[in-house]
């Protein structure tokens, strides 16, 4: 299905109680399965943008939708991911990434195997005991893309996902992403502030404007799949990062 | 270290070093215990301060013996004790559900400070003989003393816990479409506990205030009427007694919920940083 933003805006209320634009109006389509990226300057409402998607933040004007309903609460099969873990640390990682079955309901043998099977993909099967004071940025952020796996969502929502990370780690877990995507396949809007980052990962690239961000470029990138590490070193990869770049750099400082 | 630390999480070994300094760390308290005694007997000893006014410790060892043996100080002990075990569980009940619903309504807490702070800055002492007035001169006018003393940090310690759950992780929450009772159990009760268990240390030991001020007021029994009535007959070993009894009782109450604290909160111990 089709997740679709209509002339959609968001603003907040100051202090005064003026209400102060945030976010658009803006409008674009994401296809099924279609991987976009969202990329502008900081403070443009990216995240507002993630929210609104994920039902948490209302719209001021305009919609979202998905297919034929319009998103106004958090959707069944909608997964949100943040730019902190957002671990509980009073949970060992694998009920960390079980949460979501339990508070789905499920019972405690079933949601513990299907939490071990995807564990091994995340290279994190000697850790289902640990507690997340015990990770690293890296791992932690492994345990909040397993516990949103595990919700085998149709649409995934990454706000800056890897944006707290070192280049090496975000590296390794963008690539982990593609591979898990590639085997459930998912819709994914993702917001990011790396250029080459939405580049490598996306189908598509999304540049917002400064604050009310607004849609100022929407960039296909037309790379095969899957991508390996390597493609960054050529031309065409370059040659669309540069374009981007320029996009974000006509918008003036 | 930091090897076996990596490949074997949340369990690392201790090195003699650090055993040594568990163990002198865990024997401290009572290390300072200790020496306070000594510092007592040898002050006693001396007679540097007048026996009447404080009595050597084998005095008092003598008239603890004998009010064990007559019954006095357990009889007077477990009266205290019960006013204070009711006052504690009416108090943080109380705290624990208008702490709940303060942070919760915002509103409510505008409505209900005033008298809450009202309260809580006006002396126990000055208002603990209305108490008795109003709840009569047995247990309920102790109990009520107590509960009001142990109230005030439940409450505050509530709405602070209950605020300080993480905004990340209540969208999520939202996210996974989980219930009211769903967020209650799996986010805030844990995200509130270590807060809220400070604040019940704090009550814990300000359960007994609450209790002996009441029965200073309406005399009858309980330790706080042994304190009166031997103070009355310049009994002082026995004012010892009652106070070291007091105490006693206070931090065994402490300790408990210093159990309880690190039973619960083991997470809290696990970060290797």
């Amino acid at each position: 299905m089709r997740l679709s933003l209509r002339e959609l805006s968001i603003s907040f209320p100051n202090p005064v109680g003026d209400m102060l634009p945030a976010l658009g109006p803006i409008s674009f389509d994401v296809a099924e399965e279609e991987f976009v990226c969202v990329v502008g300057p900081t403070g443009c409402g990216k995240s507002s943008l993630i929210r609104a998607l994920a039902g948490l933040l209302r719209p001021t004007a305009g919609s979202a939708r998905y297919g034929d309903e319009t998103i106004d609460n958090p959707m069944d099969r909608f997964a949100i991911m943040f730019q902190d873990a957002s671990l509980m640390p009073w949970r060992t990682v694998l009920d960390n990434i079980a949460l979501p079955l339990e508070i789905a309901g499920l019972p405690r043998d079933l949601r513990y195997d299907r939490v071990r099977a995807l564990l091994s993909q995340l290279h994190l099967e000697q850790f289902e005991r640990a507690y997340p004071a015990e990770l690293s940025g890296g791992m932690a952020q492994r345990v909040a893309l397993g516990r949103v796996i595990v919700q085998q969502p149709r649409v995934l929502l990454l706000d800056e996902p890897f944006g707290a990370l070192d280049a090496l780690t975000r590296e390794k877990l963008s690539l982990e992403l593609l591979r898990l995507r590639q085997r459930y396949m998912q819709t994914i809007v993702m917001v990011t502030h790396d250029i080459s980052e939405a580049v490598f990962l996306a189908d598509r690239v999304i540049v917002l404007s400064r604050r009310p961000g607004r849609l100022v470029a929407d960039i296909a990138v037309d790379l095969t799949r899957p991508r390996a590490p390597d493609l960054i070193y050529e031309k065409p990869f370059l040659q669309l990062t540069r374009r981007v770049r320029a996009e974000i750099e006509d918008l003036g400082t | 270290m930091r090897k076996t630390a990596k490949r074997n999480p949340g369990r690392q070994e201790p090195t003699a070093g650090t055993q040594l300094g568990t163990n002198l760390r865990r024997a401290s308290p009572f290390l300072t215990v200790f020496v306070l005694l000594l510092l007592w007997q040898w002050v006693s000893a001396r007679e540097i301060i007048s026996h009447i006014l404080v009595p050597p410790p084998a005095e008092v060892y003598r008239a603890f013996i004998k009010a064990m043996a007559a019954g006095t100080l357990p009889k007077h002990a477990l009266v205290t004790l019960e006013e204070m075990l009711y006052g504690l569980l009416i108090g943080l009940g109380i705290g624990l559900v208008i702490g709940y619903a303060i942070a919760k309504a915002p509103l409510l807490e505008n409505i209900l400070s005033p008298v809450i702070v009202g309260f809580q800055s006006t002396p126990i002492v000055a208002y603990a003989p209305l108490l008795v007035i109003w709840f009569g001169s047995g247990l309920a006018s102790k109990v009520v003393t107590t509960a009001v003393i142990v109230f005030f940090p439940m409450l505050v310690n509530t709405i602070v816990g209950i605020r300080s759950v993480s905004p990340k992780l209540r969208d999520l929450l939202r996210s996974l479409k989980a219930g009211r009772w769903q967020t209650f159990r799996h986010l805030e009760i844990p995200s509130a506990l270590p807060v809220v268990l400070a604040g019940l240390k704090t009550s814990a030991t300000l359960a007994v205030i609450g209790a002996v001020v009441g029965e200073f007021v309406s005399q009858g029994s309980g330790l706080g009427f042994l304190v009166t009535s031997a103070r009355n007959l310049y009994d002082t070993p026995l004012v010892f007694v009652a106070v070291l009894t007091m105490t006693a009782i206070s931090l065994t109450l402490y300790g408990l919920v210093a159990y309880v604290e690190w039973r619960f909160l083991f997470w809290q111990r696990r970060s290797n940083r």
